[in-house]
């Protein structure tokens, strides 16, 4: 520290406690969106530092599809619980059954959560929303400003993004629209997973490699849940596998690996070679600018 | 064991830079070929890009659709707005922002460049220097991204010829030294076929120089801090109603610049009143001394009046405090030109104001840099000198010695967006 340089995992999470205390100065009802991934748990876990020995000052929000890994519904309670902030559950589940959406053929809610968590953001007039994304994820995410402002109908123009100069973030808006913040813009999956290591921060087990029984679909690694049932004809087998992501249970694939701790995730994710989006959901796939076109209709 | 363990506290510098020129003089491209050369590209990154690019018959693989992602870029060929990359080598960490040539979007430009601590400024070898090169080197220098690097770029098509390069070099440090360029190397590269980018070229033996990834691997950073002027913006007062902290009240921020310690005396901006730093707090525990670009929790010896927007700094060092602004604007809306007696909001540090526009002094033409005194209004990608009277008064510095506390925003009232970019001289 003598000679004034930090590393730079250092100068991520400081950035990232800035923009936390940024928002909640300057705007009216922010909320964290909190999956129970490993994204929304660093997420919560700086948010936490950012504001103590104070608590939080916003509640966090999970827009859920009912097509969780149980486990990681668990840990979302339990971490909640633990932070003491107030958890808001919007149900997509909920919104079905209300005619509010309506479940597309092939059962996946991805696309419908979008509605959702308009419907929810306007009910409790949130104007700042924490996502955890990061721009090396994706090609669309990549063009997205740390502060991301949505209209009235939640939609992103990336056309006609706001100017975003040194730290001066502008978070003002209307009533009815919003500014998706994103604390984590500027990390990439290995400095999350470096950063989960220093900091101890504890994960759902799917996050690592334990012996499980899977389907292979077009190259991916898919274990059979309560979503994922063998298809016929389908083999089931056992492999080792461990989770990059977790979304929904029926999206997201595992990847063979032998880690089981976090140094040992470490040392596979120095070394991969496919993108973390690449190796594991099979919802990005559809067309080359399926982030970009959900992005524009108000998804994270 | 030990690797992983060292890895997971690995002290990497972080470098941002971004590139600039006019459109189509290969930045995407030099990006693209950054990335692949240094191998820091993912398979199915390459996979997807390789396959768009023979679907739509190219005759190579189009490195710049490694950055150039939107539908409506792809389509045009062109970039719109900035693409953040990340990469890192042995040596460093790197953060590029990808920016647009194109002079409609010339705030995305400002975007990417506004935080960068290296600019690459690309030519295009046939083209010489054009309006749009000269605009962008101007625009970087004002930011005062303090190093550049021109990158005279398709090398592969003047046979990589030294005399082309030459002129180039010339007509460019001819121009700087109009500018304040503090740092400037310049290199000839093709983006395309990659010489000097990641690996040294064989077919322009007469350049000596680094290459491109060496030069950014090696260039030092460290000093371009302000390690001098303690300026610590209050973003927000922690004060939690528990039991266990009832009397805890801290000034969260994150450090401008300066160093600070406990014991240091600090004056508060704008009361004026001092007190003395009792401690330093990180949800980690209490710092012995802190800075740039840390975000910390401040405590104070006293009970003073203090909330966002005020200022933390030394009394023998203060930032100025002042209603009456002279800056640098480069005005960034196509909607409405900044008009003289404008009123806008302001942002600048954590600290929120209105202002109106007392004077337009002048309108700069960036290719010759001669001022036009008989100018009312900025519009859209003009730069000119304004002066403004704030509602209340700012805690600032000139820009050119805090990047910090000496640049602000120009926001529209009506509709929120994010109009001008203010440069306090
Ligand atoms: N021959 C040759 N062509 C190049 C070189 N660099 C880029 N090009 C080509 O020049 C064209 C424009 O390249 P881009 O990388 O998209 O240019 P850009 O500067 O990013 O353009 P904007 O972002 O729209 O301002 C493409 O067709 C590239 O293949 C080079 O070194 N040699
Ligand atoms: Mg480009």
């Amino acid at each position: 520290m003598s000679d004034y340089r930090i590393s730079h995992i250092a100068a991520l999470e400081a950035e990232a406690i800035f923009i936390f205390r940024e928002v909640a100065a300057t705007c009216q009802r922010p909320v964290l969106l909190f999956s129970g991934g490993k994204d929304s748990i660093v997420m919560l876990h700086l948010a936490q530092k950012a504001f103590a020995p104070a608590p939080i000052p916003f509640p966090v929000m999970h827009v859920d599809t009912g097509q969780n890994f149980a486990e990681v519904i668990d840990y979302r309670d339990r971490r909640v619980a633990e932070a003491g902030v107030q958890l808001i559950v919007a149900s997509v589940q909920d919104a079905i059954d209300r005619g509010m959406v309506v479940e597309p053929p092939d059962g996946t809610r991805n696309r419908i959560q979008t509605p959702v968590l308009l419907e929810a953001a306007e009910k409790y007039q949130f104007d700042a929303l924490f996502g955890g994304a990061r721009r090396d994820e994706e090609k669309a995410r990549a063009k997205e400003r740390v502060f991301s402002f949505r209209d009235d109908f939640g939609q992103w123009d990336p056309k006609n993004q706001r100017p975003e100069l040194w730290n001066l973030y502008n978070g003002r808006v209307h009533p009815g629209e919003q500014i998706r913040v994103f604390p984590l813009s500027n990390w990439t999956e290995l400095d999350v997973w470096r950063y989960i290591g220093s900091e101890d921060i504890p994960l759902p087990e799917v996050y690592f490699s334990a012996e499980r029984q899977v389907v292979d679909r077009g190259g991916m690694l898919y274990a059979v849940n309560e979503f994922i049932k063998p298809r016929e004809g389908e083999e089931v087998f056992y492999e080792k596998i461990r989770y990059r992501t977790v979304g929904d249970a029926n999206l997201t694939a595992g990847v063979r690996s032998e880690a089981t701790t976090i140094d040992e995730i470490i040392a596979e994710v120095e070394v991969t070679r496919i993108t973390e989006r690449g190796a594991t959901r099979g919802d990005d796939k559809t067309s080359e600018a399926a982030m970009e076109d959900r992005k524009r209709e108000g998804y994270f | 064991m030990t690797d992983t363990l060292t890895s997971r506290e690995d002290t990497h510098e972080l470098l941002r830079f971004a590139t600039a020129g006019s459109v189509d003089d290969g930045k995407s491209t030099l990006i693209g070929r950054l990335l692949f050369d240094s191998k820091a590209l993912f398979d199915d990154q390459w996979d997807a890009v390789e396959a768009v690019s023979a679907g739509r018959g190219d005759e190579y693989t189009d490195l710049a659709l490694l950055t150039d992602g939107l539908r409506s870029e792809r389509e045009q060929g062109i970039t719109i707005d900035v693409a953040y990359r990340y990469f890192s080598t042995p040596e460093r960490k790197f953060i590029i922002a990808d920016t647009p040539g194109h002079i409609q979007y010339t705030r995305n430009m400002v975007t990417g460049a506004s935080t960068a601590d290296l600019a690459l400024i690309l030519v295009d070898a046939r083209k010489g220097l054009v309006e749009q090169s000269r605009r962008h080197a101007f625009l970087c220098s004002l930011l005062r991204v303090p190093h550049i690097v021109l990158c005279v770029n398709k090398m592969d098509l003047v046979d990589y010829d030294e005399a082309v390069f030459k002129k180039i070099e010339n007509e460019f440090a001819a121009f700087a030294t109009k500018l304040e360029v503090p740092d400037l190397t310049v290199i000839p590269v093709s983006a395309l076929k990659g010489d000097n980018v990641v690996n040294r070229s064989e077919n322009m033996p007469w350049f000596q120089g680094p290459s491109l990834l060496h030069h950014l691997e090696k260039v030092h950073i460290a000093s371009d801090r302000n390690l001098v002027d303690v300026r610590f913006p209050v973003q927000h007062v922690i004060r939690p109603h528990s039991n266990d902290n009832h009397d805890f009240r801290g000034y969260a921020g994150q450090i401008a610049s300066g160093v600070m310690k406990p014991g240091d005396e600090v004056m508060v901006l704008p009361s004026g009143f001092t007190s003395r730093i009792a401690s330093i707090e990180t949800a980690d525990g209490p710092l012995d001394e802190a800075f740039p670009p840390l975000s910390v929790t401040v405590r104070l010896e006293d009970e003073l009046d203090v909330s966002r927007g005020d200022m933390l700094c030394r009394p023998g060092n203060q930032a100025r405090v002042s209603q009456d602004i002279e800056a640098m604007v480069c005005w960034m809306d196509e909607a409405r030109p900044l008009k003289l007696r404008g009123k806008y909001a302001v942002k600048h540090t954590t600290s929120d104001v209105r202002a109106i526009v007392k004077d337009v002094q002048y309108q700069l033409d960036i290719n010759t840099l001669h001022r036009d005194e008989s100018a009312t209004e900025l519009k859209l990608n003009e730069i000119g000198r304004v002066t403004l009277r704030t509602t209340k008064p700012l805690l600032c510095d000139d820009y050119r010695r805090n990047r910090a506390t000496g640049g602000f925003i120009i926001i529209d009232e009506a509709d929120n967006r994010t109009v001008g970019a203010g440069i306090i001289v």
